[in-house]
Formats: structure tokens, C-alpha cells, sequence
């Protein structure tokens, strides 16, 4: 580990031995060292499921919330202080799932924050049943036929709403996945950045070699400012496009408060003008 | 903010919580005295109702959803409250935009009013259907208007053709002010009196000069009536102000120092984030409507968390889907302030009504266990002080404080002098962290002095996992119990050192105690100074949970119980029953989706109490 790691040390890691969680970890890791983030004004915001531990195992300030939370928690603490970078990270059952209303809503008000989504189509720490993503027929203990729910797209949603920065990465191309996470996090607004990434347990289908052989990067003539053109890709779902699919520069939720449109200052910061208020209750009175 | 130093961060004292340095020096101190003026604001209100003057008119305006009869009371109250009165208009309305049969009753008098009495003595008909939901509240001497074209048969009826009238100044939208122009000569004011009051409703020119017109014709036309209901003006006190439930709670939020509102609207919780709304830019407030309530109450523990002061205005199913935030807010030991606006359940029940039938949510919803506090305001003066409190009280605990208010009081309106500001202005307990820093480090009281990233060189790590001192995920049997402990432990705060009393009404010795919570206050005061009951007095409970010792030596002291409370199966007296050991010997119940009227109160008094 090199000395500007931000990996905290001595954690009893609770992933299992394979696990796709450890290559996200370290590419996020390798990602914060070559962008030198201040890691004091860095929060990672997550959920409840084995991805949302990512936190517990990095040397940041966390709020590792409710299952499918992160991302209401993670809009106001970047709306409290927009000094902080926040990234909201958790599971594909924790986002699109228990969290799906808060995922479609975040991005129509477009925070500036990176939403990293672990993707291994699986239930993992509830042992094993479909996820949102999980591909049609998959069987699991719970459903035991095999899945006969349509899988959830996120990146034709997320494009569908206009999401200001839609990704989607594998964790076996490291390289790759770590030059989206740093654009994604250098990108002004809400930022998307689904990462494939196999369950060794639970999901015997979607594998390392399933992934591999299933993917392919977007083109390099991918207009990623096309809309129509990002969805048509969007939709492709064999193989699964990896890559930058839309990216769409526009006003961030919290610049257009009122709260900052005179005062700049982070909310800790501010008191009470008590002249002013008793103005306010003689006017309203 | 502060710019603590790393020993700025430690705790001297168990019992005081005064903090060393001079981030943590401002705070306690203030805020025994911010209780101290929350008391004497609500004696005041209380020392107002025995004025000797007791000429007073009740009146009320009914009409269907649409026809402005909000906009009717605002207008009138202002007149009345320009005109030296004390006022109290009182809605109740059914839950749709157009249509149905709704009223206002407004009560005007020369003594300060709090409460509603049942009779009526000038109504005003706008809708057929008000009469036979009237007609019970009205005797022989009360004064019937309507418009002869919709009141065909009615005998004795005050006509006022307001189709007829209104035809030549621009049609019905000006038979508001028409109709107001008509109660004022039956009460006998001048025009003036009334024009004052529209320039203050209506700010477009244009506007204002047919609604000064519209209320001209309809005070002409009661010539031959007026001053057939009469009560004179007085001189205006000055300073007074108009405000309702629902302004008040929103106004402490400022004065609290709230900086941050998340909510998702429900009746009748709504109008507090829309107050608010419109004070986010010159009070430097976030006011963000979120996508349901899960996501609000997960926003504004976001923003604690960051160093915002955040609040939530819910009402009871959406209370429901804030339960597992507010036990996240347990575990993470975050600060948040509830306004949790009762209606009538369960289900939907009645969105528009009134009851008192959360309490056992507030007190009870949220897995695990883990401290918070329920503070029930009984009147503008309270919501405004309660709320203000609750952020100081969220702050210093670190727990989550819920204000409990109903319809009746959130959409009544009441004349009241201007709030009393605090003297310094309220900001959050937070230091600026040192490279050691552990957000749960052990301190007194439970409480570990509270970091946000951003501010020094720490880790602030929260967790809703169970964690050790740090916040990081833990399952050690042994710090499971000191966490445990340690967030317990806070409740003591919120019972004692934080506690808002209660208030006596009637004499200090006294063998029957009627026991009442939120917006019961001025109905049971007004029946008891009615009546003057033989020893007998009336406990207004602000803070219902935790129970205050001053709550529990009164009850101890008296020979008989008797809980009044706006729902149906008694939630406050079973909590009083727990947590004090005394038995409550009657229950007084109203559920009906209606508030107790005075009358109602002086009966329960006649029947059940020795006068």
C-alpha cells in the first residue's frame, strides 16, 4: 500500500474471499490517490449491504445510513456544505431496489455527487435472492423457478431522466473503470457509475468469465453528448456497453437554492439574523 | 461555527454540561433562560383571559370550498384585531378544492378569546347545505344571512342578494368583500375600519379598489340593520399581530436557527414548509420538497450531520414512513426536530379534521430503543417557543425532539403580541475535529461532543450498524452494552436539564386535577374560569415525553385524575398511568374529528365535577 493510501488499516473485512467488492475498493482507492482528494473534505455516503461496507474500509468521513438512503442523505450533506465531495456508493438492490424512488428523484434534482453503484445482479447479504438487475431466469433460493421479473436497465433510466453523467464500468478492466470514476467525479452534477461486478457465492451465472465475455466498450465514435445515441446503447443488453454513455453539463441542485443565492457560506457557519426575523414576524403578522 | 482546539472538545463537568473553551460557553446558560421567557409567554397568554370586558360576538361564515372563505376571516379578524378586539378564527373544512360545506367561525372580543363557544350569534349563509349543519349551534336571537335567490323559503332570514349585488362590480369573485362590507354595518363599525384590513389582504392597486368598492355596496345595503349585532371598537394595541398555528411553528423554526427543511406535503403538516419556503432566501434556509417522507427525514439527518440545523413537518402516515429514519436518528445519536401535524386516522381518516391520536406514535414508533423528546405546544406562543427550544434541546442531546400539533391549532388564527426573540442567536454544539477524534467517544450524560467533516482534521464516521467509539461497525457483546447505556443515558437530559414545564391553571392546592396536553390549553382554562370549580385545577403538559417530575409531584398530589384529550382510547393518560404510577380515575374523550368547544367542557365539568 502506498503512503497516500486511503485504505484504512486493520479492518476485519466482511466480504468473501473473490469477491468483486475488493477489486471496487481498490480501484476506488487507486482513483482518490491519483485525483489527491483531501480526504477531510471527502464523504462517502452508502446503505446497508455488503457493498455499502465499502466505507468502514476506507479512511474517510462516513454516514453509512439506511438501506437504500444514500442518496437523500448524501444530496443534503452536499447541499449543507458544498465544499465537501460526497459520493454515494452501495449495492444494485440497495439503489435500484429499496432505494429506486430516491435514485429516479436524485437525478431529476441533479446534486453534484457521484453515485457508485456495485452491481453483481444478487441479493448478497441476505444470501442470495434476485436483485433488480438479476437477468431474467435466474433461479435462487427465493426464486425458485428462476426470475420472471424484467431486469431493471439503470443506465436507460438514468439517461431517460437526463442524468447529467451516465456510466457503466467492470471491475475486471481496472483501467478503464478507474478513468470513469475520476471523470465522474470531476463532473459537475449528478454522475452515475454502475460497476459490473461478479457475486462469487450466490450468483453461479454472472461470473468473471460471463462478464468478460458479455461486454464490450462503447465505441470509439460514441458521441457521449447524444441522447438518442446514448439510449440506443443504453438498451443494447448483449453485449453490455461499458464506457462514458451520456454526459449533459447542466445547473446543480444545490447552486440554485435560495439559501446560497446571497451567502455562500456552508450552513454551519450561519446564525440566525435576529433583526431580520423580527421583521419577519411583523410582516407576516 | 468555532474554532475549537483539541481540549475544546472535552467535557469538564458531568452534571452542568458547560463546555470548556469558547465554542462550547454560550449555550447552556441560554438556554434556561430562553425557558425561562417560554414561561412567561405562556402565563401571559394565560393572565390575558381575565380581562373583565365580556362583550364578544361569535360569527360564522359558511360556504362551500372555492367561495373564499379563508380569505372572508383573514380580512375580518384583521378588521376586529385593527379594531382593539382580541380574535381567534377557527376553519373546519372538508378535504376537497371545490364544493362540499365548509365554515369558519370567528370569535371577537373585548377579553383576550383562545377557545370556541357552540353559539352563534350572526351567520352567514354562502351554500344551502351550512344551514342544516348550522342550526344546532344557532338559537332564537341568532342573526341568519343568506341570499334569497338560494333561500327561497326560508322565513327570518337577514336577505342579502349577493347574485344581485355583485352583477354591477365585476360578479361573484367580490362577494367576499361584499359580504364583509354587510357585517360591517350589522356590527355597527365604519367602512374604515374594514378598507384598513383590505389594503393589508390586497396588495394590487386594482384589486384593492374593487374590493374597497364591493365591501362599500354591502355595507350600504345593511343600512336599515345597522348595528344590530353590535360591539364597539376599541384602540388597537399597538404591535399586535395575526398569526396562525402553522406561522408560529415555522417563525421558531427561524428563531431556533433552522437552516434546513426536507418534507413531502400532507394536511395539514404543509403550510409550515410553505412559510418557510418563502422565508429561505432572507433567512438563508434549504426548504426542499422531497420525493416521499422517507427521503425528507433521511435529508435532514444528512444535513445535521454536515453541520445544517434540519427539520421535518409531517402528518400521521407520513410520520409512519419517517419510523425507521427516526431510528437510524437513534443510532447514529443525530440531532432532529419532528413537527408532526396529528388529523384524524387511521389510514387516511380525516385529512382536514382534527384529533390528538399520534401521541402513542411519536412516543413509541421506531425499532430499538433510544431517547427522544414530545413537546405539545397549546398555543401560537408555545408552538413558537416549543419549536425554537426543540433544536437548542436536539442539539445539546443529540436525540430527536418531536412537536406535536394538531389541525385545530396549526389553521386557527389568533391575535397575539409579537413573539419575544431570543437575545442571542442559537447555533449547534459542534467542534472542530482533532486528528484523534471519535464521534462516540464516551462523555457525561452519554453525550460525545459532535464533529462535521469539513471542520478540522478528524474522521466523523456515523453508522446505523451498532459501532464502537469511533463508528465503526462492531458486534462486541460488551460494547453493544456500553452503546446501548450510552445513548439511554441521554434521556435524563430531555427529562430534566432540557425539560419545558408544565402549567398550573387554578388554585395550587387543589383536589381534582384535570390533566390536558396541546391544544386542549384554552378550552379547559376558559370552562374552569367559567365555572370556578371547588378545587379544582388544570394541568397543561407542553413536554409529554419524557414525563417531567413537575408533571409527576402534580398528579401525585391529587386526590382525583381526570385526562381530557382529543381522541378515543386515552394515549395520554395510559402514558401518564406508566410512567408516574397514578390512576387516572376519568378519561374525557372527543373524537369526532372536531376540537372541544368551551361549552362542551363547561357540561363535562357540570356533570362530573363538584361546583
Amino acid at each position: 500500500m502506498s503512503e497516500n493510501s486511503y485504505l484504512r488499516t486493520g479492518c476485519d473485512v466482511a466480504w468473501c474471499p473473490g469477491c468483486g467488492n475488493f477489486g471496487i475498493l481498490k480501484i476506488v482507492n487507486e482513483t482518490l490517490q491519483e485525483m489527491e482528494l483531501d480526504p477531510r473534505q471527502t464523504v462517502v455516503v452508502s446503505g446497508i449491504g455488503q457493498a455499502a461496507k465499502t466505507p468502514q474500509y476506507l479512511n474517510l468521513h462516513f454516514f453509512n445510513g439506511l438501506h437504500g438512503r444514500a442518496l437523500p442523505a448524501a444530496t443534503a450533506i452536499k447541499a449543507t456544505n458544498r465544499n465537501l465531495t460526497v459520493i454515494a456508493e452501495s449495492g444494485d438492490g440497495d439503489m435500484y431496489g429499496e432505494g429506486g424512488n430516491h435514485f429516479t428523484h436524485c437525478i431529476r434534482r441533479n446534486p453534484d455527487l457521484t453515485n457508485i453503484v456495485h452491481n453483481n445482479m444478487v441479493y448478497g447479504l441476505t444470501k442470495g435472492q434476485a436483485s433488480p438487475t438479476s437477468p431474467h431466469g435466474l433461479v435462487t433460493p427465493l426464486q425458485v423457478d428462476g426470475v420472471i421479473l424484467e431486469p431493471f436497465n439503470p443506465i436507460a433510466v438514468a439517461i431517460a431522466l437526463d442524468a447529467s453523467f451516465v456510466a457503466r464500468a467492470y471491475v475486471g478492466h481496472a483501467d478503464q473503470t478507474r478513468a470513469i470514476l475520476k471523470a465522474a467525479i470531476r463532473h459537475r452534477g449528478y454522475a452515475l457509475v454502475d460497476i459490473l461486478q461478479p457475486c462469487v457465492t450466490f450468483n453461479k451465472l454472472n461470473t468473471y468469465r460471463w462478464f468478460e465475455e458479455h461486454t464490450t466498450p462503447l465505441a470509439a465514435d460514441h458521441d457521449h453528448t447524444d441522447k438518442i445515441q446514448a439510449f440506443a446503447r443504453a438498451c443494447e443488453n448483449d453485449p453490455l456497453r461499458l464506457g462514458i454513455f451520456y454526459q449533459n453539463e447542466k445547473p446543480v441542485f444545490e447552486d440554485q437554492l435560495a439559501a446560497y443565492l446571497d451567502d455562500s457560506r456552508p450552513l454551519f457557519e450561519r446564525r440566525v439574523d435576529l433583526n431580520k426575523l423580527a421583521e419577519t414576524v411583523r410582516v407576516m403578522g | 461555527m468555532q474554532d475549537g482546539t483539541p481540549e475544546n472538545s472535552t467535557v469538564k463537568d458531568a452534571n452542568d454540561l458547560e463546555y470548556v473553551g469558547k465554542a462550547w460557553q454560550v449555550t447552556y446558560k441560554d438556554v434556561k433562560h430562553a425557558e425561562q421567557r417560554a414561561s412567561q409567554a405562556i402565563s401571559e397568554t394565560i393572565a390575558l383571559i381575565h380581562a373583565d370586558d365580556t362583550r364578544e360576538i361569535t360569527l360564522v361564515i359558511s360556504g362551500e370550498a372555492g367561495q373564499g372563505l379563508q380569505t372572508i376571516a383573514h380580512i375580518l379578524a384583521r378588521m376586529f384585531m385593527n379594531g382593539g378586539l382580541h380574535v381567534l378564527a377557527v376553519s373546519e373544512f372538508m378535504s376537497r378544492i371545490r364544493g362540499g360545506s365548509n365554515s369558519v367561525t370567528l370569535r371577537a372580543a373585548h377579553r383576550s378569546v383562545r377557545a370556541l363557544n357552540e353559539h352563534i350569534d350572526l351567520c352567514v349563509l354562502l351554500d344551502k347545505k351550512a344551514l342544516q349543519r348550522l342550526r344546532g349551534r344557532c338559537a332564537a336571537d341568532t342573526i341568519l344571512i343568506g341570499d334569497p335567490a338560494i333561500f327561497v323559503d326560508e322565513m327570518g332570514m337577514f336577505p342579502l342578494p349577493l347574485k344581485e349585488l355583485s352583477a354591477n362590480i365585476g360578479g361573484a369573485m367580490y362577494n367576499n368583500s361584499l359580504v364583509c362590507g354587510y357585517i360591517t354595518r350589522l356590527i355597527g363599525w365604519e367602512l374604515s375600519h374594514l378598507e384598513i384590513a383590505l389594503t393589508r389582504i390586497f396588495t394590487d392597486c386594482d384589486l384593492l379598489a374593487k374590493n374597497c368598492a364591493a365591501a362599500r355596496v354591502g355595507w350600504e345595503y345593511g343600512v336599515d340593520n345597522s348595528g344590530r349585532c353590535s360591539i364597539p371598537p376599541c384602540e388597537a394595541k399597538p404591535g399586535s399581530i395575526l398569526l396562525d398555528g402553522s406561522q408560529a411553528v415555522a417563525l421558531g423554526a427561524v428563531a431556533g436557527g433552522c437552516t434546513f427543511i426536507s418534507s413531502y406535503p400532507m394536511s395539514p403538516s404543509t403550510e409550515v414548509l410553505t412559510h418557510l419556503a418563502k422565508l429561505a432566501h432572507a433567512h438563508g434556509i434549504i426548504v426542499e420538497q422531497a420525493e416521499d417522507e422517507i427521503s425528507a427525514i433521511n435529508m435532514g439527518l444528512g444535513s445535521w450531520y454536515a453541520g445544517g440545523r434540519a427539520m421535518v413537518s409531517t402528518s400521521g402516515g407520513g410520520f409512519d414512513l419517517m419510523a425507521e429514519g427516526l431510528s437510524l436518528c437513534g443510532a447514529i445519536e443525530s440531532p432532529m426536530v419532528i413537527h408532526l401535524a396529528q388529523r384524524p386516522g387511521p389510514g387516511t381518516g380525516l385529512p382536514t379534521r382534527t384529533e390528538q391520536a399520534d401521541l402513542e406514535i411519536a412516543r413509541y414508533s421506531g425499532h430499538g430503543e433510544f431517547p427522544r423528546a414530545i413537546l405539545a405546544p397549546g398555543s401560537p406562543e408555545e408552538a413558537f417557543t416549543c419549536t425554537a427550544h426543540a433544536f437548542t434541546m436536539a442539539d445539546l442531546s443529540q436525540s430527536p425532539v418531536i412537536i406535536l400539533t394538531d389541525q385545530y391549532l396549526l389553521d386557527t388564527l389568533y391575535d397575539l403580541d409579537p413573539f419575544e426573540l431570543p437575545d442571542t442567536a442559537p447555533g449547534s454544539r459542534i467542534i472542530a475535529t482533532t486528528e484523534d477524534y471519535r464521534r462516540y467517544a464516551p462523555g457525561p450524560d452519554g453525550i460525545s461532543p459532535r464533529g462535521i467533516p469539513g471542520l478540522g482534521v478528524g474522521r466523523v464516521c456515523v453508522d446505523s450498524d451498532e459501532h464502537d467509539d469511533e463508528g465503526c461497525i462492531t458486534e462486541d457483546f460488551d460494547v453493544r452494552i456500553s452503546m446501548v447505556d450510552k445513548r439511554l443515558s441521554k434521556l435524563r437530559l430531555l427529562r430534566e436539564d432540557l425539560a419545558l414545564p408544565p402549567r398550573l391553571y387554578g388554585p395550587a392546592y387543589f383536589k381534582i386535577l384535570i390533566v390536558g396536553w396541546g391544544s386542549t390549553a384554552a378550552v379547559v382554562a376558559e370552562a374552569l374560569e367559567q365555572l370556578q370549580p371547588v378545587a379544582t385545577s388544570f394541568l397543561h403538559c407542553i413536554q409529554i415525553y419524557p414525563v417531567s417530575k413537575a408533571i409527576s409531584d402534580h398528579l401525585h398530589r391529587a386526590k382525583q385524575i381526570i385526562v381530557i384529550e382529543n381522541n378515543a382510547t386515552g394515549q395520554f393518560a395510559r402514558l401518564l398511568k406508566a410512567e408516574t404510577g397514578c390512576a387516572v380515575s376519568r378519561e374525557w374523550h372527543k373524537y369526532n374529528g372536531l376540537a372541544f368547544s368551551v361549552d362542551e367542557v363547561v357540561e363535562l365539568l357540570r356533570q362530573e365535577v363538584e361546583l
